[in-house]
């Protein structure tokens, strides 16, 4: 069970994280984690350093690429930003989504038969 | 998938480059904790706090970097070389039990993967022709006098013809002249002429076995005629050895015997005749034989191979063979008896090495187990004393799966280990089969340890490992953590259960033991009774030499004169006591003719037939034979004589059951005298009975295809030796390459088989008998040690040091006795599976069960004797002190 879960947890934190490198171009971790938790990503309640799990996953998955770079004040990070497959991966993965969210929507406006 | 791929490939890169991987997550995260402190500090925190905040919104660093490099590297290869690293270091801590613990591995693992190899070659690969398994063997009268009689086995030509005119189950069928002669092709080259073996084969031999020549062709049929040109096929190994591969040797003639034959093929070098139809023996020439009224005329000549049909199976095949054999023999009266019996090809030629094979392979599997419960009892008492270590590992957080997969890269290390030095005494065990000369069992040169074996001897070590690795490291402490790390005393942190799988696995190694070294005794003792018994001829002290007389010899008489010279010249060697010729040495090429008294009609079934050795006068006192009533021959046996003929006591027996056999008619060759009765000589095997056999003067038969002189001396054979080959040279100048034997090597070399199996298996035996001892004496002294200061309050309460040993030494033999108990029951229901190999010996055969018995109580007693020795010695004041 517990396994299950983080599973879709992981799942969304990777489709969040593509998401926002898709529309906000190249980012650092630091601004990655800032981004999501300000849209109110519950995922990240717990710690920012999770993010760097799902970027290291991303990463071997060529879905993602990385390059040093300094930040807006002068410190050295790492700046992340899709790739081709990223792109086709976010297309796939939001379309399935969609529709995972859409079976599940009309399941929960069932009314109970009383 | 193909992102499945690339994370995994870079998850091996990592795995590779952890230094950098590591350097740029921590820059990473401290440039991130930076990022979050000026932040808070934005937020109006001091400095301290906004830093600590920071390093509570990141989360705990340290799982967080263990979290990443599981998701990055390859977290189970981490493991993995961490349990490599640790095994390796506390090997080399107790370096004396790991050498111990691979060699037993290497030794049963180097005897599974040698027997492996020959089981292999004998029983499951494919002969080395083309699709074997449409192959078939085709035999006269399977069930005749006895196996080893030729002329009852082999087929006439006229058979053969008819047979491929009107089968339906055969695609083809061919056939080699049985009655070949083993070294009689002389080839003459440069300097001395060399001895080679001929075989003469049917035209289509070769294509119905599927055997492609190497280079050149088969033989056509103009060359299988007579009066065609002389072609011989010859063997890789002589073209390889003889001709140093040279190429152009086809179309080259050859000097054979004489007469220039034209080389026309190479066979390939997987085709070995001789080990498949004539085990222990080399073929190196292939002649066509053709078959036609003059070849017919020679009688039964021919060993048959026939291809079946696709979709044809043996048992139809051999109804159709049977059909129609009925009309052909009536229709050719003139003909000898034909009664076709079909086996499979691969059937006939491992059939009679099958069950000793079997046995031998079982025997293998018993002494692997022996080996693993011998390592697995070693195991837990390492285990045991190391309880402490394994507690503390524990108490800093290793997990209990974690600790058993430790203690099975423990047990899979010393078994691989164990593995690849087997492998170097498999390599070696089958070099050494492989080049056993004079040992009768087929296809034992092509043994070799091949992909097969190395793929065998892989699955033999880890599942070995497995096996003994799986008790020690279930006994893993999991719970009671806390008492093994208050080092109670010794006595107590060992359990009951522990001693008690202990106990069992030195009962089974016992039982298991039990059944190897009755099942050795049982064939040990069959053995001695083989090698006991009266073979009817003595062997010691005397020779064999051929002198097949010279093809210049063209006339009866000129032959005739040159024996009688051999036979005078032989004589005249001081120290010769006896000389004489044969045509058939023991254990040779056995043939039969009829052999009925004169005047008598037989009815079949009764066929009087009898074993025929051609020989002069002389032969049977150079022998040993002992002439019960009559004369030997004399050198006035002569063409123009009276026929005569000597029969030994079977036939005699038979053919005049309560008269005088002397003076009697056998109706052979127009009806010979009996002038001498002698006694029955083992002649086929020393475990057949003899049969009829009858003995005609070589001055009155011309039908011989080789002749041995056999010479009984009191010289040393070296000087016999060159004694004969200088007193016979001016009358047979071919003499000096053909080599002498003993007829004692005649007899060794008939038993050889046998001998083979009983070495193979009393070495098995001795081995689990020293595995099965130092188990024993491995559990006795353990649980000695952990009972130290036990005994030493018994002592210093009064009890006797003869006492203590006594006690001890009833704890060893109830456990063999044990063990004994159920491995007499085992042995008595297997042995009967024995009963093929046996000779003279019954499966229950009472001498060798108590025999071997009272050799495992011993051993067992001696095994346990040591440690009773050191408890009886213990002082009690140093027992007492030592908590």
């Amino acid at each position: 069970m517990k396994e299950q879960r983080s599973d879709i947890l992981q799942g969304t934190l990777d489709l969040m994280v593509l998401k926002t490198l898709d529309a906000m171009g190249s980012m650092h971790g630091y601004g990655l984690a800032h981004r999501i938790e300000q849209i109110g990503g519950a995922a990240l309640a717990v710690n920012q350093g999770t993010i760097y799990l799902c970027l290291i996953r991303l990463l071997q998955k060529k879905w993602i690429s990385a390059v040093w770079g300094t930040s807006e004040n002068n410190r050295k990070a790492r700046y992340y930003s899709i790739t081709k497959a990223g792109r086709k991966q976010l297309i796939a993965e939001t379309e399935n989504w969609e529709r995972v969210a859409g079976v599940i929507g009309k399941v929960l406006q069932l009314e109970p038969r009383r | 998938m193909l992102t499945a791929l690339r994370r995994l490939g870079a998850r091996v890169r990592a795995y590779f480059s952890p230094a950098v991987l590591e350097r740029d997550l921590d820059q990473e995260l401290e440039s991130h904790v930076a990022m979050l402190t000026e932040e808070n500090i934005r937020k109006g925190m001091s400095p301290a706090e906004a830093r600590r905040g920071a390093l509570v919104r990141m989360g705990a660093r340290e799982s967080m970097r263990e979290a990443h490099r599981e998701i990055r590297g390859l977290p189970f290869l981490d493991t993995l070389m961490q349990d490599l690293r640790y095994t390796f270091r506390t090997l080399r801590r107790d370096a004396a039990f790991a050498a111990f613990a691979i060699l037993i591995v290497g030794l049963g693992i180097g005897a599974s993967c040698t027997i492996f190899s020959v089981v292999n070659t004998l029983l499951l690969r494919p002969l080395p022709f083309g699709d074997p398994s449409s192959l078939v063997w085709l035999a006269n009268q399977p069930r005749s006098v006895s196996s080893n009689d030729l002329s009852g086995q082999t087929v006439q030509v006229g058979y053969l013809l008819d047979l491929r005119a009107s089968t339906r189950s055969f695609s083809d069928l061919g056939a080699y002249f049985a009655f070949y002669g083993i070294g009689d092709a002389n080839l003459f080259g440069q300097g001395e002429p060399e001895r080679f073996t001929l075989v003469p084969v049917t035209q289509n031999f070769f294509p119905v076995l599927g055997v492609q020549p190497l280079l050149g062709r088969n033989f056509t049929a103009d060359e299988a005629r007579d009066g065609g040109p002389n072609a011989v096929m010859i063997s890789y190994s002589m073209w390889e050895n003889r001709f140093a591969s040279d190429p152009s040797i086809i179309g080259r003639a050859i000097n054979i015997g004489g007469n220039l034959n034209t080389v026309v093929g190479v066979l390939p070098a997987s085709f070995d005749f001789g080990g498949v139809f004539a085990p222990g023996t080399h073929v190196d020439l292939y002649s066509p034989f053709p078959l036609n009224d003059r070849t017919n005329r020679e009688g039964n000549t021919l060993a048959i191979v026939g291809r079946l049909k696709p979709g044809v199976n043996l048992a139809s095949a051999q109804a159709e063979t049977t059909t129609l054999a009925g009309p052909m023999r009536q229709e050719h009266p003139e003909r000898n008896g034909f009664t076709p019996g079909l086996t499979a090809l691969a059937q006939h030629v491992s059939g009679r090495v099958r069950p000793a094979l079997i046995l031998l392979a079982c025997a293998v599997g018993v002494v692997m187990l022996i080996v693993c419960a011998n390592l697995s009892n070693l195991l837990l008492a390492r285990g045991a004393s190391r309880q402490k270590e394994i507690a503390i590992r524990s108490a800093l957080g290793a997990s209990k799966p974690r600790l058993v997969r430790q203690m099975l890269t423990e047990a899979l290390v010393l078994s691989c280990a164990g593995g690849a030095l087997g492998l170097l005494f498999a390599f070696a065990g089958t070099d050494a089969l492989s080049h056993l000369s004079g040992v009768t069992i087929p296809l034992l040169e092509d043994v070799h340890v091949d992909a097969a074996s190395l793929i065998f001897t892989l699955l033999a070590a880890i599942a070995t490992g497995v096996f003994f690795g799986l008790a020690p490291a279930l006994h893993v402490p999991g719970e009671k953590l806390h008492e093994s790390l208050k080092d109670a005393h010794r006595g107590s942190s060992q359990g009951r259960s522990h001693t008690w799988v202990r106990n069992v696995l030195v009962v089974s190694e016992v039982a298991l033991t039990c059944v190897l070294v009755i099942g050795a005794g049982l064939l040990i003792h069959s053995f001695l009774r083989v090698l006991d018994v009266n073979m009817g001829f003595h062997p010691e002290r005397a020779v064999a030499l051929r002198v097949d007389p010279a093809r210049s010899y063209s006339t009866q008489d000129q032959r005739n004169a040159y024996f009688s010279e051999t036979l005078h010249r032989a004589l005249g060697i001081p120290g010769v006591e006896a000389a004489g010729l044969s045509d058939s040495l023991p254990f040779g090429h056995n043939r039969t003719w009829w052999a009925g008294a004169t005047g008598r009609t037989y009815v079949p079934p009764e066929l009087p037939l009898a074993f025929v050795r051609v020989v002069s006068e002389g032969y049977i006192g150079a022998m040993g034979i002992p002439l019960i009533e009559g004369r030997d021959f004399s050198e006035s046996d002569t063409p123009t004589s009276q026929k005569v003929i000597i029969i030994n006591q079977t036939l005699a027996k038979r053919n005049w059951p309560n008269q005088d056999p002397i003076g009697q008619q056998i109706n052979q060759a127009g009806g010979r005298t009996v002038i001498g009765v002698v006694g029955d000589v083992r002649h086929l095997a020393l475990e057949e009975d003899s049969g009829s056999e009858m003995y005609i003067p070589i001055r009155q038969g011309n039908d011989y295809g080789s002749v041995d002189l056999v010479v009984r001396s009191s010289l040393s054979t070296a000087e016999l030796n060159s004694r004969l080959r200088e007193t016979l040279r001016p009358i047979a100048p071919n003499l000096t390459m053909s080599t002498m034997r003993t007829l004692q090597s005649i007899v060794d070399k008939s038993v050889s088989p046998r001998r083979f199996v009983v070495l193979l298996l009393a070495g098995f035996a001795a081995f689990a008998l020293i595995l099965a001892s130092l188990g024993i004496y491995a559990v006795i002294s353990y649980s000695v040690s952990q009972r130290t200061q036990e005994i030493g309050i018994r002592m210093a309460l009064g009890a006797s040091t003869s006492g203590v040993r006594a006690s001890i030494l009833f704890e060893t033999l109830r456990l063999a006795a044990m063990g004994m108990a159920i491995g007499i029951l085992a042995s008595w229901t297997l042995a009967g599976a024995l009963r093929s190999l046996l000779f003279g010996v019954g499966f229950a055969d009472p001498v060798t069960f108590v025999g071997m018995l009272v050799i495992l109580t011993l051993v067992a007693a001696l095994a346990g004797y040591l440690p009773a020795r050191r408890a009886s010695r213990i002082d009690p004041m140093v027992a007492l002190r030592a908590q």
